[in-house]
């Protein structure tokens, strides 16, 4: 009678609970969101929801909107970073792990009180934050994703063995020609890493716009307004369009970069 | 030896993982105290079979029977064996003392105590601290760590680890101890020092000792009996003399010393032709019988040319420390011989055997056999491959018409698509090419000989792990991966009796 | 040449820092006057932000509610993660790559869009109240445990094999070997995990914010709030909150390099 009691204990059977609450917390989710895109209030199937985003000029607009802030936050983010890291990770310096946490340290403060300090500034600066909002959101997001960029692009650079620098100049190639033809390409899993984990939040993020001039013209903010308005059909559609943006940035980033272990897991 | 002292026997033991298999029909009985080695390339299923032992891997049939009694699904928490580990797996987070009484902190005795009305019961209580610090000290004075209680593992040398994972393993008074390579990791001084030393713990211990190694000489230098082991099968059990002198075939002749392995023949009572010479030799094998010869390279004796039964031009000599090695052609022949005179390159030389020199044996392989198929387009698909052939062997006389029909002697039309044949095909008639496609299987090398003037080759297909032996004089490595080409008027086809009658 | 290539690289470094950091400063050194703007003349020094931060209940309260929710979001994912990392590590290579891919999800996903799925499930599909704070907690679970289930996972593979095998071996039962050994072997995995998971957890707003109860903030939605409210005394009580968080995080910054530092130090004198 025991013995069929008595399953044998193993340890695969631990990853249960996990796959539970992933199908109930993740899965399902996104499934429901799929279902409530493509139906009405009534439960009934329609394109409605679809067919609306592409024709309202509002939210057509700030989907083209939120990708210029995230391309230009990007590229920004990328031009700044890549020098700290470079910098850093070629340094002699000993502690030079001190210096590099004294550039991610902010990541760890609330990043709504970060954009609190930066708002003073730019308000202390600018008196009126609205005469810029495209520049005031590429400041903002810069500030608050900066050490999500500069990290990844770190470890790839770091990781890189002196050797084959050494080697490539042995073989003739001066600093220029170094940097592009080896060190550059090297650290592409670093850069790509770096330019998802500041590409997708930057296009969602709308709390630093509301924050810093109460502006709404993000693709993330749309599924607020359609919250706020218990509009869950269309906030479902929002959702989903962003998922598939998501989708195929992972993709895309995904065939340079098969470490599996994305870029956030380093902090 | 009386039936009561085998302390463990392996009946029919096969494992196989997903496919593939790992062990097979594996028979073996072990003596209470005796010192145990399983010799054998690595993935011959030497250490699946320990495991299977200590019980990580549970066999996929047969018995595994300690003390009579059948072991073979018991995890390995409820064995009387002990393990000590390849890279030793000491517990990082423990220091030296806390991995040795890991298992005695976790074992419960039986003890009888009288409880508060005074009624004696059976009761299971784990060892006190006085009874664990005595037997940990006392294990650490035989591994000869005294002093090093408090110590981190990590802090310790390879040679130092290997002893905590001997210490961490007999305290607990295993019945049998499993020994997987552990001296692999160690550099060669320290391999030297520790065989002499585990030698020692085994005589002092007195417990069964089942040890793991690719590693010829320490086993030869170590064990009471060797079990050698290829493709997961026992090649031979014996005395590491027995093992060296009288190899039972040319794989453990190969594996075990260095050899010279030729084709022989038998030509008289105790007769055998090889390399071009008659030699008396000590095996009664039946006359014009084809064999394998082994001879240890020190078994050849220098001489003067034109004395004993071989001459040949020196090619190489090398001074090796205690001896030479010297590589001498003898007709298209190379012979290794071991010798501490010395012998001028590009000299001729003459080379005595004498008959107890000579090992003969049976070949193993004498022909490659397989059930075939003749498929739609008169090819035949046998070992994983499909090959041109000529079908008109299987009827004397007949011819193919235009549309591939087989038309017998007599007249009659035959549609041959799925007849049954048995397909045989000579070891020199194979070649390997490495371009892929290029024949009509493809596999990879699982064991080469060296014969004097040829290599044999055995390459396995991956699919079903058909076997293809081969004799080819180039040298491919082990490990390659081949396509194998027959030539159609090679390949010999006879119809199964069944499928004949059918017809 | 070189000089000048050195001078201009300090420069960048310089430059960036005080890019990150003038903001945070210059914030810490008027939380303690009594202005109103940044930017405006400084007549002397004050403590009345610290004193507002700690006497006004709600705000308070709303640091409390944060700390509580990141520490007890963070233990629940630690155990989950933890458990299901050892579980997908042991499993068959088709469950261990789904789970892989699942784990994957929440972590590339946009936030925003986490936690409105989450709460179109549970607050609208199945009804759950938001007063209940399940949503809440099941998002912040959500949010964290995959990076649980991330920095555990390297550390299984870094693991001896043979070590659980030697557990059995010596007369350990699957689960004490578990306790026992692996789980000892995952620590720094399991710490570093939790801390990461506290950190995003504190640092939340959008998943927050579909699943909260109405009358619940945390210091993420406080301060979004606020800023656009117009209550100057909250706001300034603010830039302390923010400056005791730098404060704090420097700490822990400087004793975890001071403590790996000699924990390096130690194992290079061995």
């Amino acid at each position: 009678m025991t013995k069929t009691l008595k399953l044998r204990f193993n340890r695969k059977h631990l990853c249960i609970p996990y796959a539970a609450f992933l199908i109930l917390f993740v899965i399902c989710p996104l499934l429901v969101v799929i279902y409530y895109a493509f139906t009405n209030g009534t439960g009934s199937f329609t394109f409605d929801n679809l067919v609306n985003f592409f024709t309202n000029t509002n939210t057509l607009g700030t989907l083209l909107y939120s990708i210029a802030i995230a391309v230009v936050t990007t590229v920004v983010c990328l031009v700044i970073a890549y020098p700290v890291a470079y910098i850093l990770a070629r340094s002699k310096f000993k502690r030079k792990y001190v210096l590099l946490m004294l550039f991610v340290l902010p990541m760890w403060i609330n990043f709504t009180l970060r954009i609190t300090a930066l708002k003073e500034i730019l308000s202390a600066i600018e008196t009126n934050l609205s005469l810029y909002p495209f520049l005031n959101t590429v400041i903002g997001m810069t500030y608050d994703f900066l050490p999500f960029m500069i990290l990844p692009l770190y470890t790839s650079l770091s990781k890189l063995d002196k050797s084959l620098t050494e080697a490539a100049e042995d073989l003739g190639a001066n600093g220029f020609t170094v940097f592009m033809r080896v060190i550059l390409p090297l650290s592409v899993p670093g850069i790509i890493s770096g330019v998802t984990m500041v590409l997708l939040p930057s296009m969602t993020n709308y709390v630093v716009l509301d924050m810093l001039y109460n502006s709404t013209y993000i693709m993330g903010s749309l599924i607020g307004s359609y919250f706020a308005a218990y509009d869950w059909h269309g906030g479902s559609m929002i959702s989903l369009i962003l998922l598939i943006i998501i989708f195929i940035i992972t993709l895309v980033s995904n065939r340079f970069n098969d470490d599996e272990t994305s870029g956030r897991t380093i902090l | 030896m009386s039936q009561t002292s085998t302390i463990i026997e392996l009946k029919d033991v096969c494992k196989s993982f997903d496919d593939t298999v790992a062990v097979e029909n594996f028979n073996l009985s072990i003596q209470k105290g005796e010192f145990v080695t399983f010799l054998g390339p690595s993935g011959c299923g030497k250490t699946t079979t320990l495991r299977m032992i200590a019980g990580f891997d549970i066999p996929t049939s047969g018995q595994i029977l300690l003390n009579g009694e059948d072991i073979s699904k018991l995890p390995p928490n409820k064995r009387p064996v002990n393990t000590v580990f390849q890279r030793y797996a000491l517990f990082p987070h423990l220091n030296v003392y806390e991995n040795i009484a890991f298992g005695l902190r976790l074992k419960k005795i039986e003890t009888e105590v009288t409880d508060r009305k005074g009624r004696k019961v059976k009761k299971s209580v784990h060892l006190s601290r006085r009874e664990i610090d005595e037997k940990v000290k006392r294990v650490l004075d035989i591994v000869d760590l005294e002093g090093f209680e408090k110590r981190s593992v990590s802090t310790l040398s390879g040679g130092q680890q290997q002893r905590v994972a001997i210490a961490r393993a007999i305290v607990n008074e295993p019945e049998i101890l499993l020994l997987d390579e552990p001296l692999g990791a160690l550099d060669l001084k320290m391999r030297k020092e520790m065989q002499i030393e585990l030698k020692e713990m085994h005589r002092r211990l007195g417990i069964t000792f089942i040890y793991v190694t690719h590693d010829q000489e320490e086993a030869l230098t170590m064990s009471d009996k060797i079990v050698v082991i290829n493709d997961g099968e026992i090649q031979q059990v014996g005395t590491p003399t027995d093992i060296y002198n009288e190899p039972v075939n040319t794989f453990v002749a190969d594996f075990i010393g260095e050899s010279n392995i030729f084709n022989g023949m038998m030509t008289g009572k105790l007769r055998v032709k090889f390399c071009g010479a008659e030699f008396d030799c000590l095996d009664d094998y039946e006359i014009h019988q084809y064999v394998d010869v082994v001879v240890r390279p020190e078994d050849i004796i220098i001489c003067k040319p034109g004395e004993g039964q071989l001459k040949g031009r020196v090619l190489s000599t090398v001074f090796k420390g205690v001896h030479y090695e010297i590589t001498v052609e003898v007709g298209r022949f190379e012979i290794v011989i071991q010798s501490t005179a010395y012998a001028e390159p590009g000299s001729f030389i003459g080379m005595r055997i004498e008959p107890d020199g000579i090992h003969i044996m049976e070949k193993v392989y004498t022909e490659n056999k397989y059930d075939g198929v003749i498929t739609k387009h008169n090819t035949v698909e046998f070992g994983d491959g499909e090959f041109e052939c000529d079908v008109t062997q299987l009827y004397p006389g007949s011819r193919l018409d235009e549309e591939g029909y087989l038309i017998t002697a007599s007249g009659e039309k035959l549609d041959l698509t799925g007849t049954e044949v048995t397909v045989e095909v000579g070891f020199r008639d194979i070649t390997m090419s490495d371009e892929k496609n290029a024949g009509g299987a493809e596999g990879n090398i699982i064991s080469m000989i060296y014969k004097g003037d040829h290599y044999r080759y055995i390459v396995r297909t991956e699919e079903n792990e058909e076997d293809y032996v081969l004799a080819c004089p180039d040298l491919w490595n082990t490990g390659d991966k081949v396509s194998l080409i027959i030539p159609a008027d090679k390949i010999k086809l006879t119809l199964k009796p069944a499928a004949g009658e059918k017809k | 040449m070189k000089i000048a290539k050195k001078v201009i690289g300090a420069a960048w470094l310089v430059l960036v820092l005080a890019f990150i950091y003038i903001p945070i400063l210059l914030l810490a050194v008027y939380s303690f006057t009594d202005a109103v703007m940044v930017g405006g003349a400084i007549d002397g020094f004050s403590l009345h932000n610290y004193v507002t931060l700690f006497e006004n209940e709600e705000l308070r309260d709303m640091i409390i509610g944060t700390v509580l929710l990141a520490l007890g979001s963070a233990l629940i994912a630690t155990v989950l993660g933890t458990v299901g990392a050892i579980g997908a590590f042991y499993s068959k290579r088709t469950a261990k790559r789904l789970i892989g891919y699942a784990n994957q999800i929440p972590v590339v996903n946009a936030d925003v869009v986490t936690g409105f799925s989450i709460c179109v499930l549970l607050i609208v599909l199945l009804g759950i109240k938001k007063e209940t704070f399940v949503p809440l907690v099941a998002g912040h679970v959500v949010l964290c445990s995959p990076f649980v289930y991330l920095s555990v996972l390297p550390r299984l593979r870094q693991m001896d094999n043979n070590l659980y095998e030697a557990a059995l071996d010596l007369g350990a039962t699957p689960a004490q070997a578990l306790f026992k050994v692996v789980l000892p072997q995952l620590l720094p995995g399991i710490l570093s995990g939790f801390m990461l998971a506290v950190t995003l957890s504190l640092d939340d707003y959008f998943i927050t914010t579909y699943t909260k109860p109405s009358t619940f903030d945390t210091i993420s939605t406080y301060v979004v709030n606020a800023t656009k409210g117009g209550q100057t005394d909250i706001k300034t009580a603010l830039w302390a909150l923010s400056t005791i968080i730098f404060l704090i995080v420097v700490v822990v910054v400087v004793l975890m390099n001071v403590f790996s530092g000699k924990k390096k130090a130690a194992e290079e004198r061995i």
